[in-house]
């Protein structure tokens, strides 16, 4: 070792045993400094294409649940079919309060002002916000065709976002998909199995006295076939998950008071 | 250096594959196999991963220390998983819903620790980052062989080109259901490894115990 004195500070660093207590902690700051910076710097300058992306994938979901998707089309250009509204949850009527093609009710859902928490929250949410942005489909005479309504709620390892699109009956379900999940894949990750979601075309949500019957179980429960939804085999928790979100977001909580005036005739 | 530079690339394809004779990585071979497309990506990005981990871990080999080896090689494979997630999230949105888990977990592939840990700690960058690549392709070699078979017969086309008419679509092709499912990549990595080990009997492990012949009184 007697040349370490020529070779300066680094060349004695670099000779230095890598066991020592000085070199270990230096090696790991440097290490996790270095690979912080990269993975950090990745991340924000990916970004604006990561929201573009999520962004066509909603409208993409929205034309899929609502079954105009063809493969090959432009996306943003067929989604010019929808017609975007807030609903105000309350009275179940559309306000002109916010820009609907701009604003975001999953934010809202944090902002205290436009928000509640919820008291009995079976779908697991923390908080709702009061508005939510629908989608209308409406047919060439302006009447209403179909309603796409955003949903959610926590199924077994994540919240599950999705869509639920109903006729403009309020009553018959015409799809229901989900755009983004963390469940587990092959099992709780089959509500996207286009065979699982075929089941949901033509459900009805209401009996014929008006009470919610719309079940996602095991077996068909007292209410008929037209209100069951066979549930995932091996996955009985996300399936849970989407019984309650299914239930909480059809019932007096969620659009309930906008399905009753939608099966008026009120739009 | 024992290896040519040229064995370093071509040993894992066959003679030395991680998942026919090491056994590693056999968790994320069963999942993204059902379809070509899923399985390609898969290569590319665990090819990616452990030829710049190799790399980096060698450079770094002789200022690593031993008390905190394995962290290191952790942190320096995370942040090139997380690179590589984020790339297809931006790049390649639909593959990396399919993929995204998966992806993560390229973290824990022992293919990559197995290299970095048996491989770049011992050798320089430039043959490091070879072996890396090799790895990745007979990985990936392994990935397709599967990957044909099961989205061939499982579900009638390959990269999503359809080859045999289904049934569901009006042809005459009944799928093989379990094909699409991850325990028939069991079966077929399982025939695979029967038939490499046939063709190369070296690869044959040897008995770990012996059948005693009793006479008969």
């Amino acid at each position: 070792m007697a040349d370490t004195q020529s070779k300066g500070l680094i060349g004695r660093f670099l000779a230095a045993s890598p066991d020592s207590v000085g070199k270990t902690v230096f090696i790991a700051v440097a290490v996790c400094l270095v690979a912080s910076m990269i993975v950090s710097t990745a991340a924000v300058s990916l970004r604006p294409v990561q929201e573009a992306n999520k962004k066509r994938d909603k409208q993409l979901n929205v034309l899929q649940v609502a079954g105009l998707y063809e493969p090959g089309q432009n996306v943003a250009e067929a989604f010019a079919a929808f017609e975007p509204q807030v609903l105000d949850l309350e009275t179940g009527e559309f306000t002109d309060q916010f820009d609907a093609a701009s604003f975001d009710d999953l934010a809202a859902a944090q902002d205290p002002e436009l928000s509640r928490e919820l008291d009995n929250d079976p779908a697991g949410i923390g908080r709702q916000s009061r508005y939510k942005t629908v989608y209308l489909l409406r047919e060439e005479n302006g009447d209403v065709d179909k309603v796409i309504l955003p949903i959610r709620g926590y199924g077994l390892w994540s919240t599950l976002y999705g869509f639920i699109a109903v006729e403009e009956n309020g009553n018959d379900i015409f799809g229901l998909q989900f755009y983004q999940h963390g469940e587990t894949p092959g099992l709780g990750a089959e509500v996207d199995n286009p065979r699982w979601k075929a089941q949901w075309q033509d459900k009805k949500l209401h009996d014929d006295s008006g009470e919610l019957q719309i079940t996602v179980a095991k077996t068909q429960g007292p209410a008929g076939p037209e209100h069951h939804i066979d549930a995932l085999a091996g996955a009985t928790l996300t399936s849970v998950g989407v019984d309650n979100l299914v239930k909480f977001w059809m019932g007096e909580e969620g659009y309930g008071p906008f399905l009753k005036s939608l099966q008026a005739g009120e739009f | 250096m024992s290896q040519t530079k040229r064995e370093m690339l071509l040993d894992p394809l066959v003679d030395n594959n991680p998942i026919t004779l090491q056994v590693l990585g056999v968790c994320s071979a069963l999942a993204v196999t059902s379809s070509l497309q899923v399985a390609f990506v898969m290569t590319l990005a665990v090819t990616f991963v452990t030829a710049f981990a190799s790399m980096f871990i060698s450079i770094l080999r002789n200022q690593i220390p031993g008390s905190i080896r394995i962290i290191v090689q952790m942190v320096i494979i995370a942040s090139l998983v997380i690179l590589v997630d984020q790339v297809l999230k931006a790049y390649a949105f639909e593959i990396s819903k399919t993929l995204s888990v998966f992806v993560g977990l390229i973290i824990t592939n022992c293919i990559v620790m197995g290299r970095a840990e048996a491989f770049a700690m011992k050798n320089p960058p430039v043959a490091s980052f070879i072996d890396g690549i090799g790895n990745g392709l007979g990985y990936g070699l392994i990935l397709m062989l599967v990957g044909v078979i099961r989205e061939l017969f499982g579900s009638g086309s390959l990269f999503g080109i359809t080859i045999l008419e289904t049934v569901n679509n009006g042809g005459w092709y009944v799928p093989n259901g379990l094909l699409l499912l991850p325990p028939s990549a069991f079966f077929v990595i399982g025939l695979l490894i029967w038939g490499f080990r046939t063709w190369k009997p070296n690869q044959v492990e040897e008995r770990e115990y012996k059948i005693q012949s009793v006479e008969a009184h």
